[in-house]
């Protein structure tokens, strides 16, 4: 592995090997492995439910099925810096890539959350969460370039790439982001990287919930270096990326007070805010960002911009998913559901017909994940 | 003419005549086209070296009448191919001699721009600049700018996952659109994406982009609109060799900088864009970056700073920077036309499309300027080189016997020396036609099957767009013996393309 490069210079000249293949110390191909597994579930016909470091396992409903880990599979197989791409194995700690990613003061811009000390960049990709940098910098699906994945068939195949654009074929890569494991097992992602921002600061304003709906829109209509915007409390947090000249004139147009932010989007984006704690559920609402406040009961944390509100409550799902279905979003019941009931918003006929149908194109005996996603799926 | 063609007319003759009048019944008289004269400005997009006039043209204005037409196709077993602008440049929209050509040009309507939401909800017919255009009393605009943005559809730029010279920044069609109204070859009408960032479900807005035309017909867009950068200024660079370029390229990204827009372009094409639109091109330079940064003015200030400091230091010969927003657009303009005016120097030219590593640039180019030499054929490069995605022109003339299938020749070998150097045949202009054969050397037999068993999902009766963008398995085998052994055909049994 690479030195640590500290800071930032003006390098006259780029490495003399731009090519820095970076293999991390935990460097392990079990892909032979999880092939055979697979290959013996279709023999079988015994459905599989594939997990990574288990730290995202509430996530969806349940699946009764044979756990295998993806975790194993594990190593960095290349990172050059200046092309902006890494790829790794699924098992990959995501912890890992940041920390290497660190080094070379890039980072993942979807800022996907851990939800614990063992999450894998397969289970990131899987799951397709992004934290509060995503309505500015974009999704989990934005920065996936290529996968290879191992089928429902037992095959193993090779979608998108390394490089920035690609248009060979379906992007089978962008549709296998989010699927939650269940039209195929992740082997390697490459994802697309980026800078790390130069300076970041935070800014609190006080705003009730409505008004601060209202400034977020607003200002991301402006051109300013807004990297995230959450309502909470009464505050309208603001922060700002970017260069040093570009952030003190967007501090000076949007005021407020400058506030230590780090330990505030940390927690949002790993649900340790103590917004998030306790027992009473969870849910996501992911509506369009200037939706008013929608009239439910419960606590409400508004992130990205007003497009993700979080909300603490009691109340039925039917009634909170058509209060969403009106505004034109969706709503994933996130924390504290049993894992039998309807977890994703219910797809309309034809979709689902659609989603199924792909579902028997990559996964024509349901071994992956069945049910995880929709229990027709 | 043979019997078996006089059948064969006659046959197409019945088939086009049912098909009128099925289409009659819903369609009015002006919007079906069945004449040979009418039909002729369909028979190619911006591929003109392939030309087919389709069955039957239709210009529906309405989505019922959509609906209809994909209805009838189903019912005569008729393929169809969906047409925007026609300025794909692989072929997708060429029609198919027993097909209808569906045409989405009257669809040309900017449904509501919500300057809060900061979307625009348009028709797939209307024009990428247009959204731009409408967008600009809010101070916002869409972001991805292909260089025919004055001519495309953004159903087509949809269909293509189209980028332009702002995409490193930015992002690709795919990053932009929020929303698609589909209608499938069932005649069913699907929403995917929608108001919010995500949908529940898999991810099919990024399946549907990039799909040529084979998953739906595209009837409306939602797209994300951004605020206008404050300003913005380019730097023009001349370097003496693209090693050099290519190195500076790869110096900026390492110091963090992500440009706003970062091209490159090497002698022949500086030369051909000087010609054409004077741009003030330093034409003795091997090759030349164009590097924009936007922002606000003290941020612009720093950044061109900065960068012109890594240019020196990467041993450019001459840095310029745009004085004014003309100066800007005079320095785009160059690059911007690079494609018309490849045109004005040869009677033919030819856009290949790949993508690699950027740091494989020297490599490719000197591989590519080799195989220029021993196919005795032009090239010109230019080249998003942000993002690596290359476009070299091969000049040829059409009119000398043979010239064409030599230049496609040296075509296929660029892009499988792309796909050699990890990267892949095709950056943002699509398979289409035109890349099926390397599509064979891009993906193995199983990841071609799986591509078909997604199109199946889709379409399972193969209605729209067949034969483009995914290759079928005989057509691989056959290009793979011709490939490997030399034009010695092992599998006579396999029909024939
Ligand atoms: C001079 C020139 C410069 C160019 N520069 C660029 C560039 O910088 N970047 C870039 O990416 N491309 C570029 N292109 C290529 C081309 O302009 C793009 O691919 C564009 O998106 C095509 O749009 P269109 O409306 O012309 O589509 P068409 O050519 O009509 O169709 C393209 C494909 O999309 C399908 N299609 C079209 N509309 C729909 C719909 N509504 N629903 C379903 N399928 C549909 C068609 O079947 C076909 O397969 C350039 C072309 C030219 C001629």
């Amino acid at each position: 592995m690479n030195a640590p490069t500290g800071s930032r210079h003006l390098d006259a000249e780029p490495p003399k090997d731009q090519r820095q293949t970076l293999v991390s110390p935990a460097d392990n191909d079990a892909s032979a492995q999880l092939i055979e597994a697979i290959q013996e579930a279709i023999r079988d016909r015994k459905p599989l439910a594939i997990y990574g470091g288990n730290n995202k396992a509430f996530y969806g409903r349940r699946t009764d099925s044979t756990p295998i880990s993806a975790a194993g599979h594990t190593g960095i197989l290349s990172y050059d810096p200046t092309e902006l791409v890494l790829t790794a194995r699924a098992g990959t700690s995501l912890a890992l890539i940041e920390s290497v990613l660190a080094e070379h003061l890039q980072l993942i811009p979807f800022e996907p959350p851990n939800f614990g000390p063992t999450a894998t960049l397969g289970g990131a990709i899987a799951c397709g969460l992004s934290g509060p940098r995503r309505p500015y910098v974009g999704a989990t699906r934005d920065f996936v370039l290529g996968v290879t994945v191992l089928t429902g068939r037992g095959q193993r195949l090779r979608f998108g790439g390394q490089v920035m654009k690609n248009v060979a074929g379906y992007d089978i890569a962008r549709l296998m982001t989010g699927s939650l494991g269940t039209l195929g097992v992740l082997l390697d992602i490459s994802v697309k990287v980026l800078p790390a921002p130069q300076t970041e600061i935070t800014l609190a304003l006080e705003r009730d919930t409505e008004t601060a709906i209202q400034t977020m829109n607003a200002l991301a209509g402006r051109p300013l270096p807004l990297s995230a915007a959450c309502a909470y409390g009464g505050i309208l947090y603001i922060r700002l990326s970017g260069t040093p000249s570009a952030i003190t004139t967007a501090r000076e147009t949007i005021g407020g007070t400058t506030v230590d932010g780090s330990s505030l989007w940390q927690g949002i984006r790993e649900h340790t805010h103590p917004f998030f704690a306790g027992p009473r559920p969870l849910w996501r609402l992911s509506v369009p960002s200037a939706t008013p406040v929608i009239d439910l009961p419960g606590a409400l944390l508004i992130d990205w911009g007003g497009a993700q509100r979080w909300l603490r409550t009691d109340a039925k799902a039917p009634v909170i998913r058509k209060a969403v279905d009106r505004v034109g979003g969706h709503a994933t019941f996130f924390r504290g559901h049993d894992g039998r009931d309807e977890v994703f918003h219910p797809l309309k006929t034809g979709l689902l017909r659609l989603h199924r149908r792909l579902k028997e194109a990559f996964d024509p005996q349901r071994i992956l994940n069945p049910g995880r996603m929709y229990e027709e799926l | 003419m043979h019997q078996a063609d006089t059948a064969a007319h006659q046959n197409a003759e019945h088939q086009r005549h049912d098909l009128v009048i099925a289409l009659r019944t819903f369609l009015p008289e002006n919007a079906i086209l069945s004449e040979e004269e009418d039909l002729r400005p369909y028979e190619c997009d911006g591929l003109s070296a392939y030309r087919q006039v389709p069955l039957v043209a239709v210009l529906p204005d309405t989505l019922e009448q959509v609906q209809q037409c994909l209805r009838v196709c189903r019912e005569q077993r008729t393929p169809v191919v969906v047409r925007g602008a026609g300025t794909g440049l692989s072929g997708g929209a060429l029609p198919l001699s027993d097909g209808v050509l569906l045409s989405l040009a009257k669809f040309n309507r900017i449904l509501n721009i919500d300057p809060v939401a900061r979307t625009a909800r348009v028709q797939p017919g209307v024009r990428n600049l247009a959204i731009s255009e409408a967008a600009v009393p809010f101070g916002l605009y869409y972001a991805p700018d292909p260089s025919s943005q004055i001519a495309c559809t953004i159903g087509g730029n949809v269909a293509e996952n189209s980028g332009g010279v702002h995409c490193l920044k930015y992002g690709l069609t795919v990053h932009n659109v929020l929303e698609v109204k589909m209608i499938t070859s069932e005649g069913e009408t699907l929403t995917l994406g929608g108001g919010a960032l995500d949908a529940p479900g898999y991810d099919l807005l990024a399946l549907i982009t990039g799909s040529e035309g084979l998953l739906g017909v595209i009837v409306e867009v939602t797209v994300k609109l951004l605020p206008k950068p404050e300003c913005a200024q380019v730097l023009l660079a001349a370097f003496h060799t693209v090693e050099a370029a290519g190195a500076a390229v790869a110096a900026i990204i390492a110091n963090g900088i992500i440009p706003g827009g970062l091209e490159m372009m090497d002698n022949a094409a500086i030369r051909a864009a000087e010609d054409f639109v004077q741009a003030g091109y330093p034409t003795d330079a091997a090759a030349i970056l164009l590097c924009e940064v936007d922002g606000n003015a003290a941020e612009v200030a720093d950044q061109v700073a900065q960068v012109e400091a890594i240019l020196a230091a990467c041993g450019a010969t001459q840095v310029r920077l745009s004085r004014s927003e003309a100066e800007r657009a005079r320095f785009w303009a160059g690059r911007k036309n690079a494609f018309p005016a490849v045109g004005r120097i040869s009677p033919d030219y030819y856009c290949m499309d790949g993508t690699i590593p950027r740091r494989e640039l020297a490599r490719v180019l000197t591989r590519t300027a080799e195989l220029s030499k021993s196919y005795g054929l032009a090239v010109a490069n230019v080249f998003h080189a942000g993002d690596g995605n290359l476009h070299p022109l091969i000049l040829y003339d059409a009119n000398r016997p043979g010239e064409l299938e030599r230049t496609e020749e040296l075509g296929g070998k660029i892009l499988e020396l792309c796909v050699e150097v990890g990267g892949t045949i095709t950056g943002e202009h699509g398979v289409g036609i035109e890349k099926l054969n390397q599509m064979c050397v891009q993906f193995n037999a199983d990841e071609l099957n799986q591509f078909h068993a997604v199109k199946h999902a889709f379409d399972p009766d193969g209605l729209l767009n067949p034969g483009k963008a995914i290759p079928t398995l005989h057509r691989c085998a056959e290009f793979g013996a011709m490939h490997v052994h030399h034009g010695q055909l092992p599998h006579p049994e396999l029909e024939r393309f």
